[in-house]
This record gives C-alpha cells, structure tokens and sequence, in this order.
C-alpha cells in the first residue's frame, strides 16, 4: 500500500498519512536519513496531510518498502528526488533530515523548490570508525551505536511522544530493517561528502534550518558554517535535544515545517 | 514516578483533540487507550526486551487476545505449541474458533511440525518459552527461523524467564508477551499483561497480514505498516484493541508492577540460585519420582536451556510424588511455609496441582500430550531462605508417603 504512482508512471514506495498526494496543491516531500526510511516521519506526516499540506514521506531507493536498487552518492539520490519534483508538477517544499539534508541542499541544484527545511544538518558529517566498521559487517552494533548517539540525555529515556514508544529501540528496529549493506554505503557517502558549504552558497529557495541544541552527531558548532554560508535561512534551535528532532520535539518540527511552507506562499 | 490516577487529559484545542484522536500527533486522550504511568512500564519493558514498543494490558490473557485480535479476523489460524499455560490453550483450543480462529498445536521440540501446520491463512507462530508445566526450552532462533521462512511472525510467552533470563528479539522473536502479574512484578499484588513489538518484522512483504498492510476504515485510510512500520503492530494493537475492546492497565497497577520491575535482576537471580538447590534437594528425596526443570542434565532441553539461557532456566519445576494423584493431594495441604494458589513468580514459593486446576479444563487426551499427568505438582519457587524452602518441601513429602505403600 506504500507504493505512489507519479504523473510519469513512475512508482515510488512513500507515506502519506493515509490521505495521498494530492494533485494540485503545494505537496511537503520529506527525506529521511542513512540507514532510516519514511517512517521516521511518523510524527509529522500525518499531521501535516490533515494541516493543508499534502505530505509524501518517501522512502529513498534501497530503504524502507523501495524496490529500487539503493544509489551510491549523495548526488545520485539528488537527481532521484529530482526526478520526483518534476513529476509533480506543482510547488514542492522538500525536508530532510540529517543524510537528508545533503540530498535536499544538491536537489536545490536540480530543480526549483518552493522551500527547504534541513533538519539535523552540519557542514560535514564524519562518522565514527566504530560505527563504519559495525554497519560494512551488517553487525546489529550498528543500529544500536546510531541510535543511542541519536537522541539526547534528556530525551533519551522518554517519555517517548507516542505512549508506549521507545525512543532509542523504535529508532533501533528501523535501522535494524535496513537491507543489508545500506547502512554502510549510506554512512560512507555521508562521510565523503564535502559540498555542503559551497551547495548552501548557491541555495536561493526559502530555506529553514531546524537543529538541537545538543545533538551529537551533528553537532551545532559543525552546523555554524551552513548557517554563514544561507544568510537568508530562518534557523531554529531547540534545547535539550539531539539529532533526531522529528521525534524528540515533534510539534515543534510540525510547526516549523507547517510555518515554513506558510511563508513560501504568502 | 507518580500515580496519574486520572481518566482523561485536557487538549488545549479543538484541532489539537480532533488531531489526536485521528492519529495524526502522538499524546494522551483517556487511560483506556493510554496513561503516562502505564507508558513508563511500556517503555521500560520495550527497553528490557530491545524492543521498539509495548502496550500494557488488564492480565497476561488480555495481551493475548489483543495480540491475536490485532493480526488476524475470523478465518484466520494459529500454530501453536501443545505446552503451554492451561489457560491460553483454552482460548485457543475452545473460545477463538467460536469467532471463527483456529489453531493447530504442535509438539514445541518440532520445527517440522510447525512449518507442515502452516496454512494460507497462518498469521501467527505461538510458544513460550519454556513450556508451562513441562518447562520444554523453545529452540527460539529455529523457530523463528521457520516461521520467517513462511512470512509469518513469532510471539513467545516469555513470562517465566523475564528479560533477566533471554531476550527473544535478539534471539529471532518478532512479538514478546508477558503476564506482568508473575515475576516481573513479583510481589502477588497486581495483575497485569504487556505485548513488547519487537519491531523487526516486515508485514508489507506478504498479504497475510490486512489489518496493518491496508487502509484501516476506524481511522480514515490509515495504513499503519505505512505510517508507523517498527511500531506497526503495537501502534494498531493500541488504536484499536485498547479502544475497542478496552482491557487496559489500571495507572496503580502499573505502579505496583512498576516497582517489581526495579528489582527484577536481583530477584530473579536469588529465584533462580533457590531453584538449583530445590531441584537438587528433591532429586535427591526418595519420595519424589522425576523433576522436570531444564538445569536437570536428563531433562531432554538441559544443552539447549544452557545455551538460550545461561543465566538459568528459572524458578518453575514441576514434580511427581510416589504415590500419584492421592500423594500429590497430601503434599500440597501439607505445606506450611509455601502458599497453596494459582499463580507463579511470586516472593513466596506457591505449589498447584496442576491436572486439575490451572490446567483443568483440557482433556485427558490433551493433558497426555502436554506430559501432565496426576501425580504431578507444580512449584514456583521463592525468594525465601532455600533451607527453610527445602525444610518445608521435605516435611509435606514426607507427610504424602504415610499411607503410601
């Protein structure tokens, strides 16, 4: 049931909060991060689907429900999501989230967008030899390393937004699920690419950055460079919280989400 | 943490209500559904067990149904193991096919048996742990394996082991559920049932499983496989078995479990470290005939109990007396210092007949096949002194043999 049909016949696997994408209207497209997929975006898409923004949580080639094969570099995923943008033919406001972000800042490159939202992001994203090492042998170490650095010691043991949730074991099982070897590959572009300052540079669409204040993976002092180099960006930091803001602080990343699809049309 | 001895939750607008009730943000409605001292259970057995999720329940048998309720409709089937708690065969074998749910049990020590009962309409592999009274060890990772073979999840009832003893998600299980009632609460005071998802099982890959693959009319179009994937199961298992069916958790309940559940670790070691030295001691009495407990090296499960759990296979054996049903009898009104009731896990050592109580309502036939026949008694054993366990255990045998020829 998550598979959506594009104008162009292609088929993509996607959430979206059980109402479609709609036709005409602006249309939120939400990227997730490396070894993640759509459902990452369980608190917000289906708020913003029933908030006047029909809202497409997809999952990347390779991750979640895809049956595309996963692509190699951060660009390749860029022309993929901007191959989805012009089949929509209608203003698109992309998010992504941390590997995410990198995704939206090339697709920025590739075709016009009506906003962009980066949430998690920072000039560059080193990973950890230990995590490498555990995500090339498929080890489940690597899902647990990721997903207890994700969340912050004030989140981390709960309450999770979603009664009965487990912040790092929900966060846990979906990179656990990933098809072997995508975690790795995912971690490994994200470690090489080193563009995001001169892409951001060259960024003119609507773009907000939504950040916690002690996320660990992307740290903030790393995301200070981006924030230079898009004068124009509207930047949110939110206390107490680490990388995976969509879950950590979901009504706020609603309402940044909501607020920066709101600005791009007034 | 504190009691939230409430029913219901102030929304701080009509959108916020109407966005919470169809699912679209996350949060408390009304303690039917959920309840911020029940979540912290929830989280913490997610926690124990590595899970992504869990929903707390009224009892152990409400978990189960809701586990059941939540994967399948009428027509719908089971594969089962034969050895498991009187109580969840008498769902199974007697309530479920009068809505229309059938199972098949198997023999638990038989992989084969599980994958030849397999049928279009299986959405669910079920055993526990170690079997209830037998203590049969389920071989998890090969049974998981089966049931994946065939696109199908595996829940175990891990209730007598706890997440001190095993951890079934890391082992293959896609769904743990446990009577909170027993040793993880481990006081006798409050009952309780949880179901932990572990979070790994892919429903989208078969059409086995509508009720979290296709869009859910009780919540306008919602997928909840789409929407929620790692907490597909739990998330549908709580918008709709607790809303409709309502068999939640109390707040003081989950309180009360909630202070067992601290104690867990030292508990059960001190449960287990008794358990040795029981079996030991009525090995060793002549008026005991067998001791079924996994830490036996004749028990058929003894390699595989010290591989899946190493740190014991808990504090349930069962026993038979010389003297049969009539022994048996004299035995259990003998005991002073253990208590005589239906329950297991408790502080205190508990003993039951279990041919004609906690597994009364099965068959002769089914009690032959499940290996428990009259002259059996099962115990729980306590967090007492092992002497003045052993003591007490020693006199009621010998009370049971006056008579005996």
């Amino acid at each position: 049931m998550s598979t959506i049909t594009l104008n162009n016949n292609q088929q993509i696997s996607g959430a979206t909060g059980g109402r479609g994408i709609g036709t005409t209207e602006p249309l939120v497209i939400l990227i997730h991060g490396a070894g993640m997929d759509r459902t990452v975006w369980a608190l917000q898409t289906r708020w913003l689907a029933h908030h006047g923004a029909p809202a497409l949580a997809v999952d990347l080639p390779g991750h979640g429900a895809s049956g595309e094969p996963e692509r190699t570099s951060i660009a390749d995923y860029a022309d993929w999501v901007a191959d989805v943008v012009a089949a929509m033919d209608r203003p698109v406001h992309l998010v992504g989230h941390s590997m995410g972000t990198f995704i939206a800042l090339e697709a920025t490159q590739r075709c016009d967008l009506a906003s962009i939202t980066l949430i998690g992001t920072a000039q560059s994203m080193p990973v950890h030899p230990a995590l490498v090492e555990a995500a090339e042998a498929n080890d489940p170490l690597a899902a647990q390393l990721m997903s207890g650095w994700a969340f912050a010691p004030q989140t981390r043991t709960g309450p999770h937004p979603s009664p009965g949730s487990s912040m790092v074991g929900t966060t846990q099982a979906m990179i656990a699920q990933s098809k072997p070897g995508v975690l790795h590959r995912d971690l490994t572009m994200c470690a090489s690419y080193d563009t995001a300052v001169s892409t951001a540079e060259k960024v003119h669409a609507p773009t907000t950055l939504l950040l916690g204040a002690v996320d660990k993976m992307t740290p903030l002092r790393a995301a200070q460079p981006l924030i230079a180099a898009m004068p124009h960006a509207t930047v949110e930091v939110v206390p107490d919280v680490g990388h995976m803001v969509q879950i950590e602080a979901p009504s706020i990343a609603r309402s940044v989400i909501a607020a920066a699809v709101k600005r791009a049309h007034d | 943490m504190p009691i939230y001895q409430t029913t219901s939750y102030s929304f701080e607008s009509v959108d916020e209500a109407g966005a919470l009730f169809n699912l679209e943000q996350p949060g408390h409605i009304y303690s039917r559904i959920s309840n911020p001292t029940v979540a912290v259970l929830e989280e913490r057995l997610a926690a124990l067990e590595n899970g992504a999720g869990a929903v707390c329940t009224a009892s152990g048998q409400a978990a189960l149904f809701m586990a059941i309720s939540t994967l399948m409709d009428a027509g719908g089937h089971i594969v089962a193991s034969r050895n498991i708690y009187g109580g969840s065969h008498n769902m199974l074998n007697v309530t479920l096919p009068r809505f229309g749910i059938t199972t098949t049990f198997v023999d638990p020590r038989d992989p084969e048996a599980f994958a030849a009962a397999v049928t279009p309409s299986t959405g669910l592999f079920l055993a526990e742990v170690t079997g209830n009274p037998g203590l049969e060890v389920l071989n998890v990772p090969v049974i998981a394996d089966v049931a994946h073979a065939h696109g199908i999840p595996l829940m175990v009832d891990s209730t007598f082991t706890t997440p001190y003893l095993v951890n079934p998600v890391e082992l293959g299980a896609d769904i743990v559920m446990h009577s909170v009632t027993k040793f993880l609460g481990g006081h006798g005071i409050a009952v309780g049932g949880a179901l932990v998802d572990g979070g790994r099982f892919d429903w989208t890959t078969t059409d086995r499983f509508p009720t979290l693959t296709e869009p859910y009319v009780g919540y306008h179009g919602l997928a909840f496989a789409d929407e929620f994937g790692p907490t597909a199961f739990s998330a549908r298992a709580r918008a709709e078995g607790l809303r409709d069916f309502g068999a939640c958790m109390s707040p003081t309940n989950a309180f009360h479990l909630l202070q067992g559940v601290e104690t867990l670790a030292v508990r059960m070691q001190r449960h287990v470290d008794n358990t040795h030295q029981v079996v030991q001691a009525l090995l060793d009495n002549d008026a005991v005939t067998w001791v079924k407990h996994p830490s036996v090296p004749e028990h058929p499960d003894h390699d595989l109990a010290k591989e899946l759990l190493p740190r014991g296979a808990g504090a349930i054996l069962s026993f038979g007396i010389n003297g049969g049903r009539e022994a048996g009898r004299q035995f259990i009104e003998s005991v002073q210092l253990a208590s005589h009731l239906a329950n297991v896990g408790d502080a205190k050592t508990l003993v039951i007949h279990p041919a004609s109580t906690t597994h009364g309502q099965m068959s002769s036939t089914d009690l032959d096949q499940a290996g428990i026949g009259a002259d059996m008694v099962r115990l729980s054993v306590g967090l007492e002194h092992v002497d003045d366990i052993v003591e007490d255990l020693s006199q009621a045998l010998r009370r049971s043999q006056k008579g005996v020829a």
